[in-house]
């Protein structure tokens, strides 16, 4: 497998690990821009990880594009050949699925969806082949997911499920997008979660609402003061699903900001998960509910 | 100390030069579209280029101010009245106390930039005071200008009656030529559609802001078949979501391309045909919906050249100004 790389212009190198998403491509693509973040090359403005890609920007003033594109190359064979072993974090997220306000906004665009006749949850359920939204629900919260990506808007994860390709939940977007998604909606879109950092428009199913803040400009709540976002590439994420009475107390909790995720420092490497990927969720599990 | 909005316009921001170095969270370098105009509207008032101005869009505001400085209109040919007495655009002009500004219809371009001596003095948000209206952040309060806001400037005792002439600006033609390096998911369309798009002519949609500018009147783009790739999505169009960069060209579904621009989405699931070089993302700032516009397909080579050619205009406009 070699990377495709392509100037975007002349401020961009956009490189495709490959077409498809696979956890090895997007360990191919942290580690290549990690290992640019590391060189310091001079020139360089701007170090993107993606979920199969990702891209770098450049003052072509101040480092010629032809120079940074052997520099690349060069980093490729060490980024593709390394045993990714990634010093990383898991973060628990609290969920509230099956909500009433993701619900009433997915009646209300019920005539953009592909199934009018059943909720986002209903719909994702049974194309997945889960009997009932519950299992579904389990199976969503019940494994820890990979922050592949930051991006679109600001804070906002892109999140790849830690199970094999075949366990792997996917659904279309939208028909059409709507023209509104709640704040700190859960949604999936192809085999990717996403949690919505702002309201806005989206064309991802709707399955839950968390009560905390990913982002926050003011950096008035505790957890997000030195950094506004919340979630980095490269972080792993295990859902909790909680029910109506959870989710008050932990957002008058929120309120008062005396709330902050349980956030456990960890070790991720990429041959023990292949080879034995429910045994490394469990200990990564582990260290969030053994607190 | 203060700038009064009396109205705020149609959509009135701070911004400066931006804020790059957090793309990777989503976060857009932002700051004015039209960059040659912010610098030289700084310039024209005795500030430092990267001071905050405000980008006003269509249609300008009105403001009153509680202190006298200098202040200079450059960008769009919105032509500015102060006390209702028409100035001329890029010249910097004095204003005192209780003077209030407002603005005349746009006569050309899309956006003006108004620049005030001492610069807008809003807190600087990850090292700069632009502002980025989807993620609420910098600028005042995060959002465009509202009636009765207070805007505080900076110190300074300014200079009037600089003015930039129209031989040192950049001229714009019909149609718009937006030179654009093909690439990155250029591939995916067939070599007729590919033809087609840089053949045809285009027109600016009314869907065009600081995210983006999308163009419609074309021919859909025909693909190359293939299967869809694992966690692409089932559209044609529909890549694994992945970087945007800044001027890059999507084209969701294969019908309107639009050109991401200073608030740009970071990344997202729509293939893109290429990028429109740094020397053209001005010119898009100003061009109003149902403007006609070209892609003219570039290499990178003629990218270089144009961003050298960018540079020694911008030099010329900078030594007028140094006298």
């Amino acid at each position: 497998m070699s990377i495709r790389f392509n100037f975007g212009g002349d401020e961009h190198i956009f490189g495709e690990v490959s077409e498809e998403m696979s956890l090895t491509s997007f360990f191919t693509g942290l580690s290549m821009t990690n290992a640019v973040r590391t060189a310091g090359i001079r020139g360089v403005t701007e170090i993107c990880p993606a979920n199969a890609s990702f891209q770098i920007r450049f003052n072509p003033d101040i480092v010629k594009p032809q120079d940074l594109l052997s520099e690349l190359k060069s980093m490729e064979e060490a980024a593709s050949k390394s045993d990714p072993v990634l010093k990383t974090r898991i973060i628990e997220l609290p969920v509230y699925f099956q909500d009433p306000w993701t619900r009433e906004t997915c009646l209300r665009f019920r005539e953009r969806h592909q199934d009018p006749s059943s909720t986002d949850l209903e719909y994702s359920a049974r194309i997945n082949g889960y009997a009932t939204v519950e299992e579904f629900i389990e199976a969503y919260s019940g494994q820890p997911w990979f922050v592949s990506m930051v991006g679109f808007v600001a804070g906002l994860p892109f999140l790849y499920q830690m199970v094999e390709r075949k366990k792997q939940i996917q659904a279309p977007k939208y028909l059409r997008p709507r023209t509104d998604t709640p704040k700190l909606t859960i949604g999936h879109g192809g085999c990717f979660a996403a949690i919505y950092s702002v309201r806005g428009a989206g064309g991802y199913q709707m399955y839950g609402i968390t009560p905390a803040p990913i982002y926050d400009p003011t950096r008035k709540v505790r957890y997000l003061a030195d950094d506004m976002c919340l979630f980095k590439p490269g972080d792993i994420v295990k859902f909790k699903a909680i029910g109506r009475d959870d989710y008050d107390a932990t957002l008058e909790e929120i309120e008062a900001n005396r709330w902050q995720p349980t956030v456990r420092e960890c070790t991720f490497s990429l041959k023990d998960f292949n080879s034995d990927i429910y045994g490394t969720n469990a200990k990564l599990m582990e260290l969030i509910n053994g607190r | 100390m203060a700038v009064k909005v009396i109205s705020p316009g149609l959509s009135t921001s701070v911004q400066d030069l931006g804020r790059p170095g957090h793309y990777h969270v989503g976060i857009p370098e932002g700051g004015g579209m039209d960059r040659f105009a912010t610098r030289i509207a700084n310039l024209l008032v005795g500030n430092d280029p990267g001071a905050a101005v405000l980008e006003a869009t269509f249609m300008g505001p009105e403001l009153e101010f509680t202190q006298s400085a200098v202040v200079a209109v450059t960008g769009g040919e919105l032509p500015p009245k102060l006390n209702g007495e028409e100035r001329s655009t890029w010249e910097s002009f004095p204003v005192k106390a209780g003077d209030r500004l407002s603005f005349g219809f746009l006569k050309g371009g899309a956006r003006a930039y108004l620049a005030v001596s001492g610069g807008i003095d809003v807190p600087v948000v990850l090292g700069s005071r632009s502002t980025y209206i989807l993620g609420a952040l910098g600028g005042h309060q995060g959002r465009t200008l509202k009636a009765g806001d207070e805007l505080p400037l900076g110190e300074s005792s300014g200079k009037a009656g600089l003015s930039l002439p129209a031989n040192l600006r950049r001229a714009r033609n019909s149609p718009a030529e937006l030179r654009m390096l093909p690439g990155i998911y250029w591939h995916r369309i067939t070599e007729a559609a590919g033809n087609r798009f840089f053949e045809e002519t285009w027109k600016v949609a009314p869907e065009a802001d600081r995210i983006g500018y999308r163009f419609r009147g074309g021919t859909p783009l025909e693909f190359v078949e293939r299967e869809q790739p694992f966690g692409a999505g089932s559209d044609p169009s529909n890549i694994v979501d992945a970087c945007y960069p800044y001027g890059s060209v999507q084209v969701p579904s294969g019908t309107e391309p639009i050109v991401l621009h200073r608030d740009a989405v970071s990344g997202g699931g729509y293939m893109m045909l290429g990028v429109v070089i740094s020397a053209d993302m001005d010119l898009i700032a100003q061009l109003q919906p149902h403007t006609p516009a070209r892609f003219v397909p570039v290499t990178l080579e003629d990218a270089l050249a144009a961003r050298t050619e960018q540079r020694a205009a911008l030099a010329r406009a900078e030594g007028h100004l140094a006298g």
